[in-house]
């Protein structure tokens, strides 16, 4: 599981070496290898029903760093290395030999999922924040390598919230160590309990409000749309999709881990990130709906569809609403990568990024538009979509409870993104003008955002062993 | 009050200003400066706070040390995106929103 971290670090070090635009063929590599790895991480996982452990170095706490994965991690593992690799294909064949925006891609995003698979694997507070630095700074980078001022500027924007975010959790890991004396998170979960010092508080509020900043929750979301929206295609897949889980993840982790016993001694703190996320889903999808660029209304949908995720706290302490949020993650990772990756493929077969220009885009990249449908279909959360068991297992958890709001909540926001769906798909299907002439589109970039949009459907079909393998929380 | 206690308070203070300042300055080196602030703010607090009867606790400065780090290569990407935005448009604030 330590090849997990190793791997990219080395193909993105390779490819810095190589000089710039080289080194895809040893990122696909690298990542083909990851994807062997994380199954075979989950399997084991799955079959043994336990968590598995790693001491880096033979070192153990406090002195070396500890790794852990559990049912959760590895699920997170599978997912990011299963869209990283479509979209390394992808971007093999997005950016050209002599291109300056893809000059320093391959070792950036190297970096960028090391930091997410140590991210997933670490097992104490501060190694955490590391690795969300790690993540940040390599994200950061990606959306400036498009080099205009627009991107600059975007980039700008996200590194201070990234910072201000991390910051904020530094501060809460520090109150916690100052408290306990540890940052292990095993340690920590029995030692905090409902009469935990009001330190202890603090610290779990501002290592949540750095953590909602990092994940763009309503109303820390205003970084999000021009850093997503300016960003080169395969960047903003891999953004959209992948990094902003990373912060979710964590706050779900501590959520049910650690904090636990301060969230049972009030139970209306569950309903704070819950009335978030429904504004989310409301003002981003109603922000998609009114946006003119095609790239900003994905992101705002991006906005909107993170909202669903915060929808599962108030529903914790019931069954499913894990493996609910789970499923949304995927569901939204995958079918986001797709749409960012078809939407790349429109642009530059249409050669501008506004929604009226896509006129008779049908006729020239016809498997594009059907991806950008079936990714649209899980967004919407249509039968036998993964998108679909997602919004259904939170309506079902939410009854079961008694909690109908969040039910409706669901299923209003599955109309909007229709909405914001079917704008860019009518708009496609209208006749174009005759004298365009059509940019010839690489089947590379067309078959790996169709991959990604086909396995968000098919998972729908397959979820059952997903949700064993989150069942199965340290 | 003891020392420990004093760095953490000071800490505290330092985290707010500079946490003041990356949310309300416009230029963006002051900006920078001001995360800065916030940063050592927080290392004041993590080393100030676990100190035991004034005999410091090794495991809180290694952490800073590695928070050190990072803070120097957050500052570094920032500096050098500020000149960028700055060889681009002439300006040392962000443009308006234009989202």
């Amino acid at each position: 599981m330590i090849w997990l971290i190793v791997l990219p670090l080395v193909w993105a070090s390779l490819a810095f070496i190589l000089g710039p635009g080289r080194g895809k063929w040893l990122a696909i590599g690298g990542l083909a290898l990851q994807t062997v790895l994380a199954f075979d991480l989950a399997t084991k996982i799955g079959a043994g029903g336990t968590a598995v452990g790693h001491l880096v170095g033979g070192w153990g706490a406090p002195l070396g760093i500890d790794l852990a994965a559990d049912g959760l991690s590895a699920a997170m593992l599978l997912l990011t290395q299963c869209i990283a690799l479509p979209l390394a294909v992808y971007a093999s064949a997005y950016y050209k030999r002599d291109d300056a925006a893809g000059s320093y891609f391959w070792p950036l995003a190297g970096f960028l999922i090391a930091g997410l698979n140590a991210l997933f694997l670490s097992a104490d507070l501060f190694n955490i924040y590391v690795t969300l630095e790690l993540l940040g700074l390599a994200a950061v980078g990606l959306v400036a390598a498009g080099g205009g001022a627009q991107q600059v500027a975007a980039a700008l924007r996200y590194l201070f919230a990234t910072l201000v975010g991390s910051a904020l959790y530094l501060l809460g890991v520090a109150l916690i160590y100052g408290a306990y004396g540890t940052v292990s998170i095993s340690v920590l979960t029995p030692l905090v309990t409902s009469e935990a010092p009001r330190l202890v508080w603090i610290a779990g509020g501002l290592m949540l409000i750095g953590l909602m900043l990092k994940t763009a929750l309503w109303p820390f979301h205003f970084w999000l749309p021009p850093a997503h929206g300016g960003a080169p295609a395969p960047v903003s897949a891999l953004l959209s999709a992948l990094v902003v889980k990373a912060s979710f993840y964590l706050i779900l982790r501590l959520w049910i881990g650690p904090f636990a016993p301060l969230i049972a001694a009030a139970e209306w703190l569950a309903w704070l990130p819950a009335a978030l996320g429904t504004l989310a889903i409301f003002w981003g999808s109603w922000q998609a709906i009114r946006a003119e660029r095609l790239k900003m209304l994905i992101a705002y949908s991006t906005v909107a569809q993170l909202g669903y995720l915060f929808l599962i706290f108030p529903l914790l302490a019931g069954a499913g609403a894990i493996q609910a949020g789970v499923m949304q993650v995927f569901a939204h990772g995958l079918a986001k990568a797709a749409i960012f990756a078809a939407a790349g493929v429109l642009i530059k077969a249409t050669g501008q990024d506004t929604i009226a220009g896509l006129a008779g885009a049908v006729n020239r990249v016809p498997l594009t538009l059907f991806t950008f449908g079936l990714a649209g279909m899980t967004l919407m959360g249509l039968p036998p979509s993964s998108g679909f068991l997602a919004k259904w297992q939170i309506i079902e958890a939410a009854l079961a409870q008694g909690h109908w709001p969040l039910a409706v909540i669901v299923l209003a926001g599955g109309l909007l993104a229709a909405v914001y769906v079917f704008r860019v798909l009518r708009q496609a299907f209208l006749l174009a003008p005759r004298n365009e002439e059509a940019t010839a589109v690489s089947p590379l970039l067309e078959w790996p955002a169709f991959v990604l949009a086909a396995a968000s459907i098919l998972l729908g079909l397959r979820g059952v062993e997903l949700m064993q393998l989150v069942g199965i929380v340290a | 009050m003891s020392s420990g206690l004093l760095f953490a308070c000071v800490g505290a203070l330092l985290f707010a200003m500079g946490m003041a300042g990356v949310m309300l300055i416009a230029h963006l080196l002051r900006r920078i400066l001001a995360f800065n602030v916030m940063g050592s703010g927080a290392f004041l607090i993590l080393v100030g706070l676990t100190q035991r009867n004034d005999v410091p606790d090794p495991v809180p400065q290694a952490m800073v040390l590695t928070g050190i780090v990072v803070a120097v290569a957050a500052t570094a990407l920032a500096l050098a995106l500020v000149r960028r935005l700055h060889a681009l448009t002439g300006q040392l604030e962000l443009p308006a929103d234009d989202t």
